[in-house]
């Protein structure tokens, strides 16, 4: 089919509108559509929009103003440079946007607490950190059905635990 | 010739490969993208003293590739072995890999991330891939001081890589699920359950030779055993459907059938000119005559080294120079013709 406006090129754009319940179809090319200035003729879609797409809205009508232009001190990479690339610049990013890549993280990968595997320079810490926490979760249970004494030794193991991790 | 591909593994006739890599970045350092020259050199030095120290058991079976000496098609040919990413070979940084002598190990340096660990074997054997893959970690991990978080896991340049830093995938010939269009409704399921489904050959969504990877997209919050038995588990229904639908097949009209893969045994055993994207259609049926025995005088391992050698890069290596799209075709009928005399 040719375009209905320029009846040269092929039509490749189909403009619907609606103006009072009535509908009004016309074919144009690529061209005269972007003249007719109906329609945004978008450029090729790239991953890097489809980054900022993902993580930028929701994000952004919640964080704080203040922490906007955060820039890390390792390697100089700032939130907003984050979103254009959706790749990080070093370890140290995640320290310094850690919070602000959350909602992201959610997306990707559902449960965002770390359950794999743990190097062994930091294992000590770690394994002791996640105990802690099982423990914990075990504490909440004991208390609800109320079962004291189960609870007391529960809060002495986390307590001792806690304090040789120190 | 002993490479991981001249091997026959589990489920063969259905599974082509296993991989399994994980991503590892050195503390304190940026991430390739964002590091300077000579932090490139010294993580390509110290990843070579992990492995090929005196301290290290592996270092014999290892050599280095500096990526950067290597010419285009050389590079190329390790892409299309899956040695190397085709990220690393388009590389124009210090950049370099460790790969075994089987070739089932690569070691990847500075690519995304400052370390990529990938394993390979032929079937589906899920587990001894990782734990293959988890020992050279704990190798390197002795004299590497890895990027690691308590919170987040192994930080990784990009975010869907955080945690586990791995990605597992199964390669899956699926002719029966691909013509009777089953295939359609799998990869609906996977996508809804967090896993990726794409054709391991050709750019576009269609699946060149009925060849397609089933890998995990979920890297934090799920153990590494647990996302392995997730693709084990997706991986072994996917082998059952598609077996139950290939005997289906053959049943309903077992002439037609036999007369599809006979035809393009013929084509392949005479024709002068081949097309990459021809030659994978024709070695898909073929294969699927052998899983299902009524070819019964090739193995699937002279169809893998088949599909190896006919790829652009591989056949230019073979004659030692750059050939034209044309001449690649006559040299891949030729390649055929004489790998199955």
């Amino acid at each position: 089919m040719l375009c209905q406006k320029c009846q040269k090129r092929v039509a490749n754009v189909q403009l619907t509108q609606i103006v009072n319940n009535s509908k009004n179809v016309v074919y144009l090319c690529e061209q005269c559509a972007r003249e007719e200035g109906k329609f945004n003729v978008i450029s090729p879609f790239s991953i890097n929009d489809f980054f900022s797409g993902i993580m930028g809205f929701p994000y952004m009508a919640s964080a704080p103003q203040q922490n906007q232009n955060v820039v890390c001190e390792t390697c100089g990479m700032s939130y907003e440079e984050f979103k254009k690339t959706g790749k990080l610049g070093c370890p140290n990013c995640y320290n310094v946007h850690g919070d602000k890549l959350v909602p992201l993280l959610r997306r990707l990968h559902g449960n965002i607490q770390y359950n794999g595997k743990i190097p062994s320079r930091a294992y000590g810490s770690v394994k002791a950190s996640r105990e802690i926490e099982k423990l914990k979760q075990q504490l909440n249970v004991a208390i609800k059905n109320e079962e004291y004494e189960k609870a007391a030794i529960l809060r002495d193991q986390i307590k001792s635990l806690e304090s040789s991790n120190m | 010739m002993n490479e991981w591909y001249m091997q026959e593994g589990p489920e063969s006739d259905v599974v082509m490969s296993t991989r399994v890599r994980i991503a590892r970045n050195f503390n304190g350092i940026p991430f390739p993208s964002k590091m300077k020259k000579e932090d490139g050199q010294l993580i390509i030095k110290r990843v070579k003293e992990a492995v090929f120290g005196r301290s290290s058991a592996i270092g014999e079976n290892f050599k280095f590739i500096n990526i950067q000496e290597l010419s285009p098609i050389k590079r190329q040919v390790l892409v299309e072995k899956h040695l190397i990413s085709p990220n690393l070979a388009e590389s124009r940084i210090e950049s370099g890999a460790i790969i075994s002598g089987e070739e089932n190990i690569s070691i990847m340096i500075n690519e995304e991330d400052h370390l990529r660990i990938q394993c390979l074997s032929a079937g589906l054997q899920l587990n001894d891939t990782w734990n293959l893959c988890n020992k050279i970690d704990n190798l390197l991990e002795e004299s590497i001081d890895y990027a690691f978080d308590e919170k987040f896991g192994y930080l990784t340049c990009c975010p869907t890589n955080l945690g586990t830093g791995i990605r597992t995938s199964v390669m899956l010939h699926l002719p029966a699920l691909t013509m009777t269009g089953y295939i359609k409704g799998i990869l609906e399921i996977c996508s809804k359950l967090g896993i990726a489904v794409r054709g391991l050959y050709g750019e576009n969504s269609e699946a060149a030779g009925n060849m397609y990877q089933v890998s995990n997209q979920v890297t934090l919050g799920l153990t590494e055993e647990e996302i392995i038995s997730n693709i084990n588990n997706i991986a072994k229904q996917i082998i059952d459907q598609e077996r139950t639908i290939r005997k289906q097949l053959y049943t309903q009209n077992s002439f037609r059938f036999e007369d599809r893969i006979f035809r393009s045994l013929g084509l392949l055993s005479n024709a002068r000119i081949i097309t990459s994207e021809e030659g994978l259609k024709l070695l898909s049926d073929v294969r699927l005559g052998v899983d299902m025995g009524i070819i019964t005088d090739i193995d699937i391992k002279k169809l893998n080294e088949i599909l190896l050698l006919v790829q652009p890069a591989s056949l230019q290596e073979s004659v030692g120079g750059p050939l034209n799209p044309e001449e690649r075709d006559i040299k891949r009928a030729e390649t055929i013709r004489s790998k199955l005399k």
